[in-house]
């Protein structure tokens, strides 16, 4: 049974070695129009200014290319998000978090705002590269509350930014080096409220060569725990190398559930 | 409806308090919220820190200490029944807003906004509510890319669901023929990586095997099960890169 009304929307893109998830939130379908205007924007804005320059190029200011369409393009969604939650009164309130990531030059830049993660599995490490923007995550950092604790927190799901809430928002922004081997996980907290860390990382190692296999099974396990929110994964497997200037060239396979 | 706190002493209920503020305080002086007279109790005993719906217990340095379910502590976070005692009086924490992993309503994210708005000049209170996340209840989904099927319960017994029994693999040839294994896990993988590789799958409603890599599937009692998950019953014949295994139900 496929959900009517799903708020997650993800796209990616193996060519340009892009994927975006973004998941909504807003009454009646406004989360699903939100993060569809997140993913939309990000997906056509990056291709679109991708098609006569490198990322790695610099800009006028000194910045990468890549990075700097992810922060440009990020605050373009919000604002997109913004004027239409202004402008219809039943999308009024709507937002979404986002996470995107562009692969390029052996390296990846992150983009994210909101509770929706990137993990990384290289070897036998598995980990969260980007940290949440959100009131446990802040109570975490406080000391106030251990990692351990936070499981039992009543106070999930709050988020100290959102996309399309105010008109102007700052997205957060790394870039990470690459290796061969490296699997990255996108994903919605419809997975990683369900199924703990560690589960979710044995589960990548075990799986790692049938990733269609992975997201399937990492969606079961969130379903198998009780889930009921829309769970979104993005998988991205680095198969080889993409230094500049050869580019990424369809190196990296992508596969999602929504 | 806020977490509450009721205070008793020998069994008898005293009174009980609201959580509605964000710092409650214990202790014998009148000025603390829960004003607890008696000598064994510290003028500012304990402080507990609410936030929207977890609270915190901190003892404030008191000289007879407190304990949460019977262990001393100088720091907890309460949890629902959980019971402070301070010298012979006991505080029963109560908080029956559902946990967010059981309730329809759970996956509502919302966004909290600071409290410093440019745009209007009314008073904001410092937590302001701007989106939700709809909320709908299925029971299952499934949408992959790949369109693996999802599987759902049958055949099993309702009391399994909850409690399933083990299940074991055991080998029958090769050099390792008569090892077995427990499948306590989520997920065991069986084969030899490169060449075939399976994944035995712990669900709630039984155990599946799906291919995961190599050229062959494996069978299960002579077919071969192709690429989608397939449900195991007890005593089935398992064969992968050469090697048969029985599975079964522990006993």
């Amino acid at each position: 049974m496929v959900r009517s009304h799903n708020e997650d929307s993800v796209a990616y893109d193996a060519e340009l070695g892009l994927v975006v998830l973004a998941d909504g939130m807003g009454g009646y379908n406004a989360g699903e129009v939100a993060s569809g205007i997140a993913v939309s924007v990000l997906s056509s804005e990056v291709r679109h200014h991708l098609e006569g320059a490198r990322p790695e190029d610099l800009d006028s200011a000194g910045k990468e290319l890549g990075v700097a369409l992810l922060h440009d393009n990020v605050k373009k969604a919000n604002l997109s998000i913004f004027r239409a939650a202004q402008s219809q009164p039943q999308y009024a309130g709507m937002g979404t978090t986002i996470v995107t990531a562009l692969f390029y030059d052996d390296r990846v830049a992150v983009a994210h705002i909101g509770d929706s993660r990137m993990y990384r599995l290289r070897g036998e490490s598995f980990e969260s590269i980007t940290r949440d923007h959100s009131l446990l995550q802040e109570q975490i950092d406080s000391g106030m509350i251990s990692k351990d604790d936070a499981r039992l927190s009543k106070n999930k799901n709050l988020v100290t930014r959102a996309v399309g809430i105010d008109a102007d928002v700052e997205p957060e922004l790394h870039v990470h080096e690459v290796q061969v081997g490296d699997v990255y996980l996108l994903c919605s907290d419809g997975l990683n409220d369900m199924v703990e860390d560690d589960d979710i990382g044995t589960t990548l190692q075990m799986l790692q060569n049938n990733l269609p296999l992975a997201a399937t099974q990492l969606i079961q396990m969130a379903n198998d725990n009780g889930g009921r929110d829309n769970v979104s994964v993005i998988l991205v497997k680095v198969k080889g190398r993409f230094a500049a200037p050869r580019g990424l060239w369809a190196k990296l396979r992508t596969w999602f559930g929504n | 409806m806020p977490a509450k706190l009721i205070l008793s002493m020998d069994g008898a209920v005293l009174k009980e308090y609201p959580l509605n503020k964000e710092r409650t305080t214990i202790g014998r002086k009148p000025h603390n919220d829960i004003v607890i007279d008696n000598l064994a109790v510290s003028s500012e005993h304990a402080a507990i820190v609410t936030i929207l719906n977890d609270s915190f217990l901190e003892d404030l340095d008191s000289t007879n200490g407190l304990a949460v379910n019977g262990t001393p502590t100088k720091k907890h976070f309460l949890q629902n029944n959980d019971l402070i005692e301070i010298g012979k009086y006991k505080l029963k924490y109560l908080n029956d807003q559902p946990t967010q992993t059981t309730a329809a309503d759970f996956e509502k994210t919302m966004v909290l906004r600071a409290p410093i708005k440019p745009a209007a000049g009314e008073a904001k209170s410092p937590l302001d509510v701007t989106a939700t996340r709809k909320t709908e209840v299925t029971t299952q989904f499934n949408a992959t890319a790949s369109g693996v099927a999802n599987v759902t319960g049958g055949g099993m017994a309702p009391e399994a669901a909850g409690a399933q029994p083990v299940a074991l693999v055991q080998i029958l040839n090769g050099p390792n023929a008569g090892k077995e294994l427990e499948l306590v896990k989520n997920l065991t993988t069986l084969g030899k990586p490169g060449v075939q590789v399976a994944v035995l799958a712990r669900r709630p409603h039984g155990y599946f095997i799906t291919h995961v890599e190599g050229g062959s599937f494996p069978t299960v009692n002579g077919s071969s099960i192709g690429e989608q998950p397939h449900q195991l019953r007890d005593h089935d014949l398992i064969e992968l890169a050469g090697v048969k295994m029985e599975f079964y139900f522990k006993t």
